[in-house]
């Protein structure tokens, strides 16, 4: 089944309750995804700054991990461990080195997201533990996209939880299941694009990325994305400045939006937008089937 | 006038208290506060009761419905008034899939858009929708009428039994053997019916009526993928 909840802020006052309102929205869908859960949030940008998401089974691999980074590449870097999750603040012009360097240093460590601005923590576990386990409610930034689980093409695993992130910047959400990611899995091959699970949302992740590298915009491959992926699909998908939604031509999966002027909120039902602010005076819609609904800052 | 918080007393108890109205209740008319968009509200009814649902609702609402009115002045989820034998519901706001489903009779009010496979499988129900409906509406409908104030999405009325359907707007495709029919003075009267019950002030001239071609009641060898 799944949930999906996103929120994209248009005002800034707003900021620094993002974590706390999606994880209202986030934990209102747990009975549409008890397996795992998992949230983005898009923070603040410093400039030349960016950050990478970790994530160890055993968070006793992040020890030290800082230090040894300085050293293989001679950049000051910072690491916060969460949990089972680190986020490493670094040289944005570092990204790709120290990304390569964690993985020479600590194969068994997962890099969740990249980019300037996102984070991603996910887990396996109901909603509220995971948002508690990484103290997402004090998390602040401009938009977020946040995903209960409901497991039905891939295994329970952090690594199968959503959001996926395939590029710098990017996530994808899902709610539905694709019936050609297999076939669409080695035609992304062929183009130089592997994914690392056998999860099918990862495929669609992959397949906007390398839209967006061949030079389209996200509106543009969520168009493509109409006609190449098939299946039943709601997507909420986010960028480093942008926002978007995407339902399959049949749409039998369920999506409702919300917006005011201080916000575009997404809920896979009603029920995940009630506590958010000025809802009763909001514009409230269901997205038409095989259509773009795409917001930027 | 009885009043009800479905957040501080539950859906459970809402539903139990409304399902044990008598026949002959004195208690006629219920006011529901707080819905915030839950599911299964005010289902299986079967008394001559009057329920105002202030605010939105989830999947079901009014689902089942036997001889009771709903009024809800918001929104409603997915499978709105589905499978309802008689009384009514009106929806203010819009309604989300399958609004009607499998519909034995009764009367369904949505005063703003339905989404897609409103009325499918519709069994003697009579829809009437103030704003567009989404596609695959009427989808097997079999029995009853469905008037649409505005638009139809695509494949409006496939594989459609004898169910009659009146459009006043455009209809993107028409699904299987469902094509425009004639109107004639027992349609017009029909309709002119409908919307009066409905509250909707809409001219029936400006209607076309759509129904099934009657090509796949018998098998045909051409119709076999």
């Amino acid at each position: 089944m799944c949930g999906i909840v996103g929120l994209f802020l248009k005002v800034k006052a707003l900021e620094p309750k993002l974590g706390a309102m999606l994880t209202d929205m986030l934990i209102t869908m747990s009975d549409r995804g008890p397996d795992s859960a998992g949230i983005a949030v898009y923070g603040e940008d410093h400039e030349g700054r960016a950050k990478l998401t970790l994530q160890a089974a055993d968070p006793a691999l992040f020890n030290g991990l800082a230090g040894e980074i300085e050293d293989e590449c001679g950049v000051a870097v910072k690491l916060r461990t969460i949990d089972t999750h680190a986020v490493l603040d670094l040289p944005e012009d570092k990204l790709a080195q120290v990304r390569g360097t964690v993985k020479y240093l600590r194969p068994d460590v997962r890099v969740m997201s990249a980019g300037e601005v996102i984070e991603i923590y996910k887990e396996v576990g109901l909603p509220g533990e995971v948002a508690k386990r990484f103290d997402i409610p004090e998390l602040t930034g401009s938009h977020g996209i946040g995903h209960t689980r409901m497991a039905t093409e891939s295994a329970v695993t952090t690594l199968g939880a959503h959001p996926f992130s395939t590029g710098a910047d990017q996530c994808l959400v899902h709610n539905g299941s694709l019936s050609n990611h297999n076939s669409l899995r080695r035609k992304l091959a062929r183009e130089g694009v592997t994914v690392e699970t056998e999860n099918d949302t990862e495929v669609a992740a992959a397949y906007l990325t390398w839209k967006m590298q061949e030079g389209a915009t996200l509106g543009e491959a969520l168009e493509a994305g109409i006609d190449d992926l098939d299946g039943f699909y709601t997507f909420v998908v986010g960028t480093k400045d942008g926002f978007g939604v995407v339902r399959d031509p049949i749409a039998c999966k369920p999506a409702v939006m919300a917006e005011t002027d201080q916000y575009v909120a997404f809920g896979s039902e009603y029920r995940a937008l009630v506590n958010l602010p000025g809802i009763e005076d909001a514009k409230v819609w269901e997205p038409e089937p095989a259509t773009v609904y795409f917001w930027k800052h | 006038m009885q009043t009800f918080d479905l957040e501080a007393n539950g859906l459970r108890a809402l539903n139990e208290t409304l399902q044990a109205q008598a026949q002959t209740t004195n208690e006629t008319a219920w006011d529901v506060i707080n819905p915030r968009g839950s599911h299964a509200i005010a289902v299986g009814l079967d008394a001559p009761i009057e329920v105002t649902v202030n605010g939105s609702t989830g999947y079901y609402c009014a689902g089942m419905n036997q001889q009771a009115t709903v009024h809800v002045k918001g929104n409603v989820g997915p499978g709105a008034a589905e499978n309802m034998m008689s009384g009514k519901l009106i929806v203010d706001g819009d309604a989300s899939q399958y609004a009607g489903a499998t519909g034995h009779g009764g009367l369904l009010v949505i005063k703003g858009n339905a989404s897609s496979r409103c009325g499918i499988s519709m069994k003697g129900i009579d829809i009437v929708v103030g704003g567009n409906v989404g596609h695959m509406s009427a989808f097997m409908a079999q029995a009853g009428h469905m008037v649409v104030c505005g638009d139809a999405g695509d494949a409006l009325g496939d594989s459609i039994y004898e169910a009659q359907l009146f459009v006043r707007g455009s209809v993107k495709s028409l699904g299987a053997d469902c094509i425009e029919k004639e109107m004639r003075p027992e349609h017009i009267a029909k309709l002119t019916e409908l919307l009066d019950a409905a509250g909707v002030d809409a001219d029936p001239a400006d209607f076309k009526r759509y129904g099934s071609a009657r090509q796949l009641y018998n098998f045909n060898i051409d119709n076999a993928y």
